[in-house]
């Protein structure tokens, strides 16, 4: 294969040599391959806006009722988001060497960093149900079940703060178990060989995915559970 | 468009094109080709067209009196939430780009298929399965919330099925996000050797602009509506006034998609008429670059204007200024195009096949559409005729009179290529006639009705206005006509037509220069592009 751009095209319209993985419309696995990045860049840049409606809201009322917002933030139990905040950066860490491994043709090290990325994942997941639970344990979900412990001054636009709080980490959670899926697809492929350090631009596209949810729990991070630290 | 071969109409062997290489319901359901994908969005949106006209009609029926007589306003309420969601999320949206884009760009960039088929074929399956959310929610009683879904009234107030109308759309929106991404992924990536962005064709152009309003404002509309479907669910009090939350933000972030949107429904259209002007006047499009940077001026500006469906809902006044003057602006790139597809006939050979014929029932509706735009961008004229039927008016001129016959003329139009068939030319002027007709007689009395103070969204009205609402029931009827007669003659001609040659309008485009209808891959030979989109005859070669 001298000039990947050009592969000859065999009877099934992929290339002669080497494996099918050219599809049938595509000229070339280079033009193949920046339609993949294009489109996975573009769904990210949806998902920015998706998560951005929320992030608005959030802004919003955070800066119509600062002090509610503040003093609802200090029912977080920081350990716990500290906790998940590392949990997911390494798992970034993981998903990053995974790619690398990929690319660099190391073909028996995809799996392993693929695994430690979805156990890594879990654990996130785990953390947010025990804070979830913990939460509804306090009477803190929204609706009628809402008793806000602290000054009812601020009741009402806490039940806003942890509307929001559910709703967006919510939506992350939802993410991640998205993201999960699409590890464990990953896996069974990587298992059957399907990814060389040719070829293996679905590991790239979901790495794009996962280091897309982890960025967005940076900023829910101390949006949600540190601004109580700091206004007084 | 030359290409480096022209192939003649030949005659049709068996499963040589797209439609007779394989038979069966599953070479349908399964197949990754756009041009079968579009024939299925074709169906689909069909089906949602006079489903959203039967709402039309009863709503229409009911306005015959000036008493509450035919429905009850509840059922009143629903028919025209109905008619609004079914005509915009189902119909419109999709319309020109699920069907015609789909089918067309590929061909027109010279490429065998879009970047990602079987996204493709998944954007129509995600419609199908938003489709039938919103077709649960109508035969189990429907929604009576208005298609704007306002909040506290969607949250807390209203009857109906809500949530699962919201849903519905909320799944649609991924299908149309998909079309975009998949367009504009596809118009970077896989144009033919030979065709930069400044030679495609403005069709292509269009689409591109529509396809970013797509990825950049759909995603906003799907997580509002997630906000108002878990309000009511789960009594997260995202928008809920009693807990200090704002039910003018939901107007907020609904306009900042529904305004963009209105556009989504706009310039696919405005890309046919590109094509179909220059073809049937012979006359290279006067200004090309001009026009093709409208569209993306339009898609930009467009995100700025929101705010001018909330003039009266409380926000500021310098707000409102702003946003009133932002409106103003979106009308340049607009009027820019009107005048650029004027130009283009000025001493053209005009001929007046039927799809000029809806193109210039497109300029003339559409010009009125934007007109009557600016009156309601003018901040003190619309506190006057805010949500009265002057705006009905307003946005049927542009999403009936405009973004309807623009499809239509576009079916037409790329009908040769797509069944292969002539369809029958005297019925389809006739038909073009009895559309227009029966659209002026309907929507141009809501103007006068509107100016004397007829609000909208109500049942009943004083007795006064009975003669104008009777001119509009008359029109709708014959408007009904008018677009029954096309599915009629379209469906005979499948069977009865006569073959289409390759290039019936003698076209310069390059989806021309294959088979009618093309083979799956499109070209029997990937083409080479070597000149400008329009090769007709120039500006001053006619005007000298
Ligand atoms: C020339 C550019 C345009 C301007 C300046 C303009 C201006 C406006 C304004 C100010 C309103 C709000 C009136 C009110 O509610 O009081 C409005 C409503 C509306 N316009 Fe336009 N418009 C333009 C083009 C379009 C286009 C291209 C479409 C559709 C294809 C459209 C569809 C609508 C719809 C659907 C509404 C009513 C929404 C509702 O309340 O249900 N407009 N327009
Ligand atoms: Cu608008």
């Amino acid at each position: 294969m001298a000039d990947p751009r050009r592969l000859p095209h065999g009877e099934d319209g992929g290339p002669a040599t080497g494996p099918g993985y050219l599809q049938h419309h595509f000229e070339s696995l280079v033009q193949q391959k920046d339609a993949s990045s294009l489109g996975m860049w573009l769904f990210l840049v949806t998902e920015i806006l998706f998560f951005g409606g929320l992030f608005l809201v959030y802004t919003i009322y955070r800066w119509s009722y600062p002090l509610a917002f503040a003093d609802a933030s200090r029912h977080m139990d920081v350990r716990l988001g500290t906790t998940n905040t590392a949990v997911l950066i390494i798992s970034s860490l993981t998903m990053a060497m995974a790619v690398h491994s990929a690319a660099a043709g190391r073909r028996r090290l995809i799996i392993p960093f693929l695994a430690a990325t979805m156990l890594l994942g879990t654990t996130f997941l785990g953390i947010k149900a025990i804070e979830y639970t913990e939460h509804i344990r306090h009477h803190l979900f929204p609706g009628p079940w809402f008793h806000y412990p602290g000054p009812q001054i601020h009741a009402r636009p806490a039940e806003l703060f942890f509307s929001l709080y559910f709703a967006m980490t919510g939506l992350h959670a939802l993410h991640m178990v998205i993201g999960l899926g699409i590890l464990s697809v990953l896996v069974v492929q990587s298992r059957r060989g399907r990814y060389t350090g040719q070829w293996h631009t679905p590991i790239e596209m979901s790495g794009l995915y996962w280091h897309f949810v982890d960025i967005v729990w940076i900023f829910l991070f101390p949006l949600l559970y540190l601004i109580g630290r700091h206004v007084h | 468009m030359a290409a480096e071969f022209i192939p003649e109409a030949e005659p049709l062997h068996p499963r040589d094109n797209y439609l007779n290489v394989r038979y069966g319901v599953g070479s349908w359901l399964l197949t990754r080709d756009h041009k079968r994908i579009a024939l299925l969005y074709l169906a689909s949106i069909t089906f949602f067209f006079f489903l959203g006209g039967l709402f039309a009609l009863l709503i229409r029926l009911e306005l015959l009196t000036p008493g509450g007589d035919l429905v009850q306003s509840e059922t009143y309420n629903k028919l025209f939430t109905m008619h609004g969601v079914v005509m915009i999320f189902f119909f419109l949206i999709p319309s020109i780009p699920a069907v015609l884009g789909n089918f067309l760009i590929p061909m027109m960039i010279g490429a065998k298929d879009l970047a990602f088929p079987r996204l493709n074929l998944l954007s129509w399956y995600i419609y199908i399965v938003g489709a039938a959310f919103t077709m649960w929610a109508v035969v189990h009683g429907g929604v009576d919330t208005g298609w704007t879904f306002y909040t506290p009234l969607s949250t807390a107030a209203a009857n109906g099925h809500v949530v699962a109308t919201a849903v519905g759309i909320f799944i649609t929106g991924f299908s149309s996000i998909l079309t975009g991404l998949n367009f504009i992924v596809t118009i970077h990536t896989m144009r033919a050797p030979g065709l930069t962005w400044f030679r495609l064709p403005l069709f292509v152009w269009s689409h591109y602009a529509t396809s970013l309003i797509m990825v950049l404002g759909t995603p906003v509309i799907a997580v509002t509506l997630l906000m108002v479907g878990v309000e009511r669910i789960f009594h997260l009090g995202l928008f809920d006034p009693a807990l200090g939350g704002d039910p003018v933000l939901f107007q907020h972030l609904f306009w900042f998609y529904s305004h963009p949107a209105v556009y989504i429904m706009i310039l696919p259209a405005m890309g046919v008429i590109s094509e179909v002007v220059t073809t049937f006047s012979r006359k290279n499009i006067f200004g090309y670059r001009f026009v093709a940077f409208a569209s993306v001026a339009i898609a930009v500006l467009g995100f700025l204007v929101w705010g001018h469906h909330m003039f009266v809902s409380g926000q500021s006044v310098y707000a409102g200024m702003i946003f009133s003057l932002l409106s103003f602006l979106v009308a340049i790139p607009s009027a820019i195009k009107v005048f650029n597809w004027t130009a283009t006939m000025y001493r053209g050979s005009i001929s007046w096949r039927t799809p000029m014929l809806y193109a210039f029932g497109f300029i003339g509706l559409f010009t009125i559409g934007g007109l009557t735009g600016l009156f309601l961008a003018t901040l003190g004229v619309d506190v006057h005729v805010h949500d009265t039927y002057f705006i009905v008016a307003h946005f049927h001129y542009i999403m009936v009179g405009g973004a309807i016959m623009g499809y239509l003329g576009g079916m037409h139009y790329w009908w040769p290529k797509i069944s292969g068939k002539m369809y029958p030319e005297g019925w389809a002027r006739f038909a073009a006639l009895i559309v227009f007709i029966g659209f002026n007689l309907t929507f141009f009395p809501q103007f006068v009705l509107g100016y004397l103070g007829m609000p909208r969204r109500y049942h009943a009205y004083p007795p006064e206005f009975q003669v104008l609402n009777v001119m509009s029931t008359a029109g709708a009827s014959v408007l009904g006509v008018g677009y029954v007669i096309p599915m009629i003659y379209f469906a005979w001609s499948m069977r009865y037509g006569k073959n289409a040659p390759a290039n019936p309008w003698r076209s310069t485009g390059l989806e021309w220069q294959t088979t009618s209808p093309p083979p799956t891959e499109n070209f029997p030979v990937p083409p080479v592009v070597t000149s400008e989109p329009y090769v007709y005859a120039t500006e001053s070669e006619v005007v000298g």
